[in-house]
């Protein structure tokens, strides 16, 4: 009976569940039977050599339709959203800092994080946001990133600097509020000033209730997002598992002793 | 019997009808004989390769139906942007209704082509200005021998006129195929200022052709604000033929939105007689099924330091064909010309086609011309990161699409104009959002 009840606790608290994971682009196989479990209140981090496929790992979960997942299953809350839309998983709670954010020329951040939002609502059935909520919500959000009120007027991610466009990303994970956040290589193109602005955001947003993974190369950001697991992606497969202390080794080590262990 | 004679031989009929002894029986004779020795344009003319209007003249158009008929404002109070106040000349089936309209004579005429053409007290302004720029082409030709209804507007010196003027066409189906020809004329003076928003309708799934003339003159530091909302069903097909000539530091806009009809071809042409003038030319077309719409531009500079802005963007899906060839000369003798054309297109669909020609005739050696045209496809990256801020697919579409024509509707003067735009192209693009950029 006391393990039936835990076994549910369990799967409730389950945030990310994937199986066995296989995907491909143009033919070529890219993630090889991936398996990571993810729960609510903790952080995770990816990590692994150039075209290990973390970036592939992201926008499969994200759901980007230019890959084909031949085998296994992704779960989020328990139920497979392999076959949803990019944005009934948004709508869902995924969110992904993208590592290039696209660049929407004529298009507002604060407008678009609005429509953003009203389109959530919408898919929820809920009405839009009343926009004095939308406003307050806008200035609270943009204080914690330290950005400044003319930026939210300019067009999306347009003539941004890596930093900006990065800042930007934390700041409509922010406002989206969401369940599981993927931060694909959020710290590349950061000076230090802007890794601790961002890194601080994302600190703020963490709870007992979201989950967050951070694919990184570098050790660097996880002095600031402390992970409580991480994970090496090897040749499309988690190949190695840690906690906090494994980065530290890969940042003093490198990647080789991995692949020769597999060997 | 063709149509080419079915309309030469009711010339005398129409002649007798209207005024036999009117001042412009000459002009109109003379454009008749034009029309019969040129014929309906053809592909083979360069200027109307890519658009064919053969299936068009095909049908069996009523030219002068008689009936008067009447409709129920409510039925088409939509077609008005009737959230402002605004005067308002309707024409149903090609006949004035007075009913519908709103005209004045105050201090500044804005009422009938067919009063303008019989009355004394215009005969000085007809004389002057009535077909004094109108090419004489086929079509256009075509049209001044029919001449005798349409807008007829008037701004004296100093005025301006505080609310806009709407010119409705309606048609309403009564006859089984119409052609329509309304010649307005607008005639703008010095330091005179006119906004003006004009749209024809059909309102029945009955084949309408209309081939229209405008003539507009702004006088020294006039200013003058055209819009065209070209959405009407796709039985109706138009020829929209405008003609301006600019005097000095006068200031015109025409801003084309082509989202209806099944082919529309516009000429606009623009003719600078001054100095320090400016030309505003812009437009969306977001088309379209079969639909066809061809925008053939012309600017031509004739004195120096002016200027000239062209922005036309373009959204073609399905097999929709679309042509924008804008034209641009600029004389010997009007050196600082500054004239931009900006020509911007994106193809939904793989079966769609734009042909565009920018065509720039320069021979004045210190101007400033820059052309720039792009076709392009969405894009697929900023598609899916819209999607992943939970923006469904088909919005996030439309989203880009009314980004990308944006630009265009940032120069539109009037808000209720802008807001009615953004309305249609949100339900052309079959979506329910704001678009608050």
């Amino acid at each position: 009976m006391l393990i039936a009840k835990k076994l549910k606790a369990n799967s409730i608290n389950r945030m990310l569940k994937i199986e066995n994971l296989q995907a491909s682009i143009d033919n070529k196989s890219i993630l090889n039977g991936l398996n990571l479990e993810v729960k609510a209140g903790e952080v995770h981090a990816i990590m692994g050599p150039n075209g290990a496929g973390k970036s592939t790992l992201a926008n499969i979960i994200a759901g980007k339709e230019e890959y084909e997942v031949t085998n296994g299953t992704i779960e989020l809350h328990g139920e497979d959203i392999s076959e949803l839309a990019p944005e009934e998983r948004a709508h869902n709670g995924v969110f992904l800092s993208f590592q290039y954010p696209v660049e929407i020329p004529g298009v507002s951040v604060t407008n678009f994080i609005k429509t953003a939002i009203n389109e959530t609502r919408k898919a929820k059935g809920l009405e839009d946001m009343p926009a004095k909520d939308m406003l307050k919500m806008i200035r609270e959000k943009s204080e914690l990133l330290e950005i400044d009120r003319k930026f939210l007027s300019r067009s999306l991610n347009e003539g941004f600097s890596g930093g900006e466009k990065k800042r930007n990303e934390i700041f409509q994970m922010a406002m989206l509020e969401p369940k599981l956040a993927i931060l694909d290589e959020t710290d590349s193109g950061l000076d230090i000033d802007a890794l601790r602005i961002v890194a601080n955001g994302v600190n703020k947003l963490k709870s007992k209730d979201n989950a967050v993974i951070v694919i990184t190369h570098y050790q660097r950001l996880l002095d600031y997002i402390v992970p409580d697991f991480v994970h090496v992606l090897y040749d499309g497969k988690i190949v190695k598992s840690g906690d906090a202390s494994l980065a530290l080794e890969l940042e003093a080590k490198g990647y080789d002793w991995i692949k020769q262990e597999l060997v | 019997m063709e149509l080419k004679e079915k309309i030469v031989s009711s010339y005398v009929a129409f002649e007798n009808k209207v005024d036999m002894n009117s001042d412009i029986h000459e002009i109109r004779s003379k454009a008749l004989q034009n029309f019969e020795d040129l014929g309906f344009p053809t592909k083979k003319l360069e200027a109307w390769k890519y658009t064919s209007l053969n299936a068009v003249l095909k049908e069996d158009y009523s030219l002068f139906p008689e009936k008067e008929n009447t409709i129920e404002l409510a039925d088409v109070k939509k077609y008005f942007i009737d959230d402002i106040d605004a005067y308002k000349l309707v024409f149903i089936d090609g006949k004035y209704s007075s009913f519908l309209s709103e005209t004045t004579h105050d201090t500044f005429d804005v009422c009938l082509m067919s009063s303008a053409l019989a009355k004394p007290k215009y005969k000085a302004v007809i004389e002057n200005y009535f077909n004094k720029i109108a090419k004489q082409d086929n079509l256009t030709s075509l049209n001044t021998a029919f001449a005798n209804e349409g807008a007829y507007i008037y701004i004296p010196k100093n005025v301006e006129v505080e609310k806009p003027i709407q010119i409705l066409n309606f048609t309403t189906g009564s006859e089984a195929a119409i052609l329509l020809q309304p010649r307005n004329l607008i005639v703008v003076e010095q330091n005179a200022h006119v906004q003006i928003i004009e749209r024809h309708q059909s309102l029945t799934s009955h084949p309408a052709l209309t081939n229209a003339v405008t003539e507009i003159f702004a006088a020294k530091d006039a200013t003058v604000d055209l819009y065209k909302i070209q959405n009407d069903a796709t039985n109706a097909s138009l020829v929209d033929n405008t003609y301006i000539e600019q005097k000095s530091n006068s200031v015109v806009s025409v801003h084309t939105f082509s989202f209806g009809g099944n082919i529309t071809r516009n000429n606009l042409n623009f003719y600078q007689r001054g100095e320090h003038i400016d030309s505003i030319l812009k437009g969306i077309t977001i088309i379209e099924g079969k639909q066809h719409v061809d925008h053939h531009t012309l600017v031509h500079h004739i004195e120096p330091n002016c200027e000239s802005h062209q922005d036309y963007k373009g959204i073609y899906d399905e097999r929709a064909t679309a042509v924008f060839n804008g034209k641009v000369v600029v004389d010997k003798e009007a050196q600082k010309t500054n004239a931009y054309q900006q020509n911007n297109n994106i193809l939904i669909s793989d079966k769609a086609t734009i042909n565009a020609k920018p065509q720039l005739e320069i021979f004045a050696d210190d101007v400033k011309c820059s052309h720039g045209c792009t076709i392009g496809q969405l894009d697929d990256a900023a598609l899916f990161y819209m999607q992943q801020r939970g923006i469904p697919k088909k919005e996030g579409k439309a989203l880009l699409m009314y980004a990308f024509a944006n630009t265009v509707l940032e120069s539109v003067k009037i808000p209720e104009v802008k807001q009615r735009i953004t309305k249609l192209i949100a339900e052309k693009l079959g979506v329910d959002i704001g678009f608050d950029l």
